[in-house]
C-alpha cells in the first residue's frame, strides 16, 4: 500500500517536472524568437544620442588625411539620418505620395508585366516595411506595376551564384565576386538600357565597369556601393576606439575571443588587405590578386586569427544578435547590421579602418531564362530610380547609384557622408571580385590563386 | 449519392476495374508494385547513382558550374585530405556521443514509464516525451543558443542566458553545446523504441530473476539488456543518423565555430562546388550503410 502510493507520488513528480521542462522550452522558444528575428523597433530610438556626432564628423569631410577617412564611414551618420524620419517627418521631409516616387515606368515594359518577380537579394535591399514601416519600397512598386515581389535572401555571393544556377529566379543583386561567374556561366544576360530610363542618372563611376559589363555592353543596373566596416563595442573599447583591422588579427585587445568574422571565402581578401598594409615586403597590390606565397601568408594569418574568433557569421541576424548580446565585441560588418543592432540598444560603432576596406559595388542582373523578364526590368529600373535608390541607400547605409537620389535622402548630407560621387574616396575600398588564375592586378609573370582554391582553402581552414 | 449500391458491392465503373484485375492477375500485381518500385528505383537508387556520377565531374573554375569532363580529383580530395577526414572523424564522434548519452538517459526513463509508472501516468509520460517533437526544430535550436549564451560585461542583457543567469555556469558555444542540443533534440527517438521493447518484456521474467537471487543490477545486465538490444539498436539508428546529418543546430549553437560533416557539405555546395559536395556526401552514405549493416546484425529491424 505504502509502496504503491509512493510510486504514484513519484509518477506525479516526474510528470510535473517534465511538464515544467516543456513549459521552460516554451518560454525559451519565445525568447529565442525575439533574438532570432531581425529588429523591428524603430531605428529612431538610437538616433537622438547620436545626432550631434555626425555634425562634427561631416564638417571636415575631406579625403586627404587618413584620420578623416574613417569618420564619414562611421555609424553615427546613418543613425542620424534616421532622426529626421522619426522626428521631423510630419513637418520636414514629407512621406512621398503616389506622385512623389520620381519614377515613370517604361510603358512598353509595363504593358507586359507578368504579375510577379522572384528576386535573390542581399538583406536590406528589398524592404517591404516589415522591419521598419518608414522603409518600404516594395509596396509602392507593387502598386505601380502590379508585380508581386518574392524575395530570397542570399547570405554570401557564393550562395547567390548557386541560387541563380538553379534557374528559378528572375534576377539577383550581385556583388562583383558573383557577377563575373554569372556572366561567364551564361546565367545572366546583357540589359537593354533603352527600357531602363533610370540608367541615364546612374553615376558614371559605376557604369561599364569590369564587374558589370562585357565589351562595353552593360550586364545590369548598378545598385550602389559601400565598404565592409570594422564594428566594435564602445564600452569594451571605451579607452580608445580602434581604427585598424589589427584588432581582428592580433591578440591583446578587449575583443580577444569575441571577434566576429564573415563566414565566406571572400574574407581571405580582408586578411590580404591587412597584410598589404602591414607586410609590404609580400608585395600585395590587390587583395584579389594573390600569388601562392601571398595567399599562403593570408591563410596563415587567418589560421592564427582563429584563437581570437568568437563567431563566424553567415546570416546577418546572427551577428546582430551577438552584437546586442555582447558576445561579440569586434568584427567585420555591414552598415545595415550596425543600424539594426543600435536600434535595439547595442552599444556599438563602426569605422572604415586606416588600411582601407573590402567593399562591394552591386549590380541588379536579369536571369538569362527569367520567367518574368518584364517585371524584372521594371524592378531594375525602380530600384535605381531616384526615390527608391535613396531609400535603399539610407536603409542599408551605402552610397546610392542614382545621382538624383542625393537630393531625396532624408539626411541631405547622405551622399557626402557616403562619398557617392567622390571617386578618390573609393581608391582604398576593394570591391569584391572573383580571383582568377590571371592576376586581376595585371601581373603576367606569375599565376594567381583562383577562387575555387580560395573556397577549398577556406573550407580547410574552417575544418 | 443518387442510387443505392448493392451491399458489399461497388458502383458500375469500379466493378469493371475489379473484373479487369481478377481476369488479369499479373496486371493487378503490376499496379500494386509499380509505385513503390518506381519510388525505390527512380527516386532513390537513380539519384544515388547521379550523386556518385556528379562527384566525378570537373568544376569549371570560371563559372563554378560542373563540366562534363570526368575526374577523380574530387573523390581524392574528399577521402584523402586529412583536414576533411578530420571533420568526418569529429562528426562520427559527435554522433556516437549523442547516441550514448541518449541511451543513458532513455534507458531509465523508458524503464520507469513502462514498468514503474501507473497505467494512467504512463500515457501522460509518453505524451510528455513526445511533446518536444511538436515544437519547431529551428525554434529548439535557437532556444538552446539562448539558454547557453554566456554572461557578458557589455551586452544589453549582461546576465547571459538561462544557464548562466540561473546556475552561473554555461558550457558556452562549443562542442559541449552541440552534443547537448543534439541529445535533447533526438532523445524521444531513443526513448520510444526502448519503451516499446520494454513493453514487450514480460514482468514475470524480472520476478523470476529476482526469485533466483539476482540483484537488480544482475537482472538488468543478464535479462533486460539482452532482450532490449534490438530496441536499443533501432533507437541508435535514429539518434546516430540524425546527429550525423545535422548541420543547422551545430552552426547555431557554436556561432559557426565548429563544423561538422553537414556544414562541410553545405558550404561546399553553396561555394558553389557541386562535384566536391557530392563527393563529400558519399562519406555519410558509407558511414550510415556500415552502421545499418552492423545494427541489422543486432536485430534492430525486428524492433521497428
Amino acid at each position: 500500500m505504502t509502496t504503491s502510493s509512493k510510486r504514484a507520488r513519484w509518477g506525479v513528480a516526474l510528470l510535473s517536472s517534465l511538464a515544467l521542462v516543456a513549459a521552460a522550452c516554451g518560454s525559451d522558444a519565445k525568447s529565442a524568437a525575439t533574438t532570432a528575428v531581425p529588429a523591428t523597433a524603430a531605428p529612431t530610438t538610437a538616433a537622438p544620442a547620436d545626432t550631434q556626432a555626425p555634425a562634427d564628423t561631416q564638417a571636415p569631410a575631406g579625403t586627404e588625411a587618413p584620420a578623416e577617412t574613417e569618420a564619414p564611414a562611421g555609424t553615427e551618420a546613418p543613425a542620424a539620418t534616421d532622426a529626421p524620419a522619426g522626428t521631423d517627418a510630419p513637418a520636414g521631409t514629407e512621406v512621398p505620395g503616389a506622385t512623389d516616387y520620381h519614377w515613370t515606368p517604361d510603358a512598353g515594359v509595363l504593358a507586359g508585366a507578368e504579375g510577379q518577380v522572384n528576386l535573390i537579394a542581399w538583406a536590406g535591399y528589398v524592404e517591404d516595411g516589415s522591419n521598419d514601416a518608414a522603409y518600404d519600397w516594395v509596396t509602392p512598386f507593387q502598386d505601380l506595376t502590379g508585380c508581386k515581389v518574392n524575395t530570397k535572401l542570399g547570405n554570401t555571393s557564393d550562395e547567390m551564384v548557386q541560387l541563380m544556377q538553379s534557374g528559378e529566379y528572375d534576377g539577383v543583386s550581385a556583388s562583383g565576386d558573383a557577377t563575373n561567374r554569372l556572366i561567364v556561366g551564361g546565367d545572366v544576360v546583357a540589359i537593354d538600357t533603352a527600357k531602363l530610363p533610370s540608367y541615364a542618372d546612374v553615376f558614371d563611376g559605376l557604369k561599364l565597369k569590369p564587374w558589370n559589363s562585357v565589351d562595353g555592353k552593360p550586364f545590369g543596373m548598378p545598385h550602389g556601393r559601400g565598404a565592409n566596416l570594422l564594428v566594435y563595442n564602445t564600452e569594451a573599447f571605451a579607452e580608445s576606439a580602434p581604427d585598424s583591422w589589427g584588432v581582428l588579427f592580433t591578440s591583446g585587445n578587449p575583443s580577444d575571443g569575441a571577434v566576429s568574422v564573415y563566414d565566406s571565402p571572400i574574407y581571405i581578401a580582408d586578411a590580404a588587405l591587412y597584410l598589404m598594409a602591414t607586410q609590404p615586403d609580400l608585395g600585395i597590390t590587390n587583395p584579389y590578386a594573390l600569388d601562392q606565397a601571398q595567399f599562403d601568408a593570408a591563410i596563415a594569418l587567418l589560421d592564427q586569427q582563429k584563437a581570437l574568433v568568437g563567431q563566424y557569421w553567415g546570416v546577418y541576424t546572427d551577428q546582430q544578435a551577438a552584437l546586442e548580446g555582447g558576445t561579440v565585441l569586434a568584427g567585420t560588418t555591414w552598415q545595415v547590421i550596425v543600424n539594426l543592432a543600435k536600434a535595439n540598444g547595442a552599444t556599438i560603432d563602426a569605422v572604415k579602418p586606416v588600411e582601407g576596406a573590402t567593399g562591394w559595388s552591386d549590380t541588379w542582373m536579369i536571369a538569362a531564362k527569367a520567367a518574368n523578364p518584364n517585371c524584372m526590368y521594371l524592378w531594375m529600373d525602380w530600384i535605381a530610380s531616384p526615390w527608391a535608390n535613396a531609400m535603399v541607400a539610407e536603409w542599408f547605409g551605402e552610397a546610392p547609384a542614382n545621382s538624383k537620389s542625393c537630393g531625396l535622402t532624408s539626411d541631405p548630407e547622405h551622399c557626402a557622408t557616403y562619398h557617392a560621387d567622390d571617386e578618390a574616396f573609393w581608391t582604398d575600398v576593394w570591391y569584391w571580385q572573383t580571383a582568377t588564375e590571371e592576376c586581376v592586378d595585371g601581373r603576367t609573370d606569375t599565376k594567381c590563386v583562383p577562387y575555387t582554391e580560395w573556397v577549398n582553402a577556406w573550407n580547410k581552414l574552417r575544418a | 449519392m443518387s442510387e443505392r449500391t448493392p451491399v458489399g458491392g461497388h458502383s458500375a465503373p469500379l466493378r469493371g476495374v475489379n473484373r479487369l484485375f481478377r481476369r488479369h492477375r499479373r496486371l493487378g500485381l503490376a499496379a500494386l508494385l509499380t509505385p513503390p518500385v518506381f519510388w525505390l528505383v527512380v527516386i532513390y537508387i537513380a539519384s544515388l547513382g547521379l550523386l556518385i556520377g556528379a562527384a566525378m565531374f570537373r568544376l569549371d573554375p570560371r563559372s563554378h558550374k560542373p563540366t562534363t569532363e570526368l575526374t577523380t580529383e574530387n573523390l581524392r580530395t574528399a577521402f584523402t585530405d586529412w583536414d576533411f577526414v578530420n571533420v568526418v572523424v569529429r562528426s562520427v564522434f559527435v554522433a556516437a556521443t549523442v547516441t550514448v548519452l541518449c541511451l543513458v538517459i532513455a534507458l531509465p526513463m523508458a524503464f520507469y514509464i513502462s514498468k514503474i509508472a501507473k497505467p494512467w501516468a504512463r500515457r501522460g509520460l509518453i505524451v510528455a516525451v513526445l511533446m518536444p517533437l511538436w515544437a519547431g526544430y529551428l525554434v529548439k535550436g535557437y532556444a538552446w543558443k539562448a539558454m547557453l549564451r554566456p554572461a557578458s560585461k557589455f551586452g544589453i542583457d549582461k546576465d547571459g542566458g538561462f544557464l548562466a543567469s540561473v546556475f552561473g555556469w554555461t558550457p558556452g558555444f562549443g562542442m559541449v553545446a552541440v552534443i547537448l542540443a543534439l541529445t535533447y533534440l533526438w532523445l524521444p527517438y531513443m526513448v520510444l523504441p526502448i519503451y516499446a521493447g520494454l513493453d514487450r518484456l514480460p514482468p514475470s521474467l524480472l520476478d523470476a530473476s529476482g526469485d533466483l537471487g539476482a540483484r537488480p543490477l544482475r537482472t538488468f545486465r543478464s535479462v533486460i539488456v539482452p532482450m532490449l538490444v534490438p530496441s536499443i539498436a533501432a533507437g541508435s539508428i535514429f539518434t546516430f543518423s540524425l546527429s550525423l546529418g545535422d548541420y543547422i543546430v551545430p552552426k547555431v549553437v557554436t556561432e559557426g565555430k565548429i563544423r561538422l560533416l553537414g556544414n562541410l557539405i553545405e558550404s561546399t555546395l553553396l561555394a558553389p562546388n557541386q562535384p566536391l559536395a557530392a563527393a563529400f556526401t558519399l562519406w555519410p552514405l558509407m558511414i550510415i550503410i556500415t552502421y545499418l549493416i552492423g545494427m541489422k546484425r543486432l536485430g534492430a529491424f525486428e524492433s521497428l
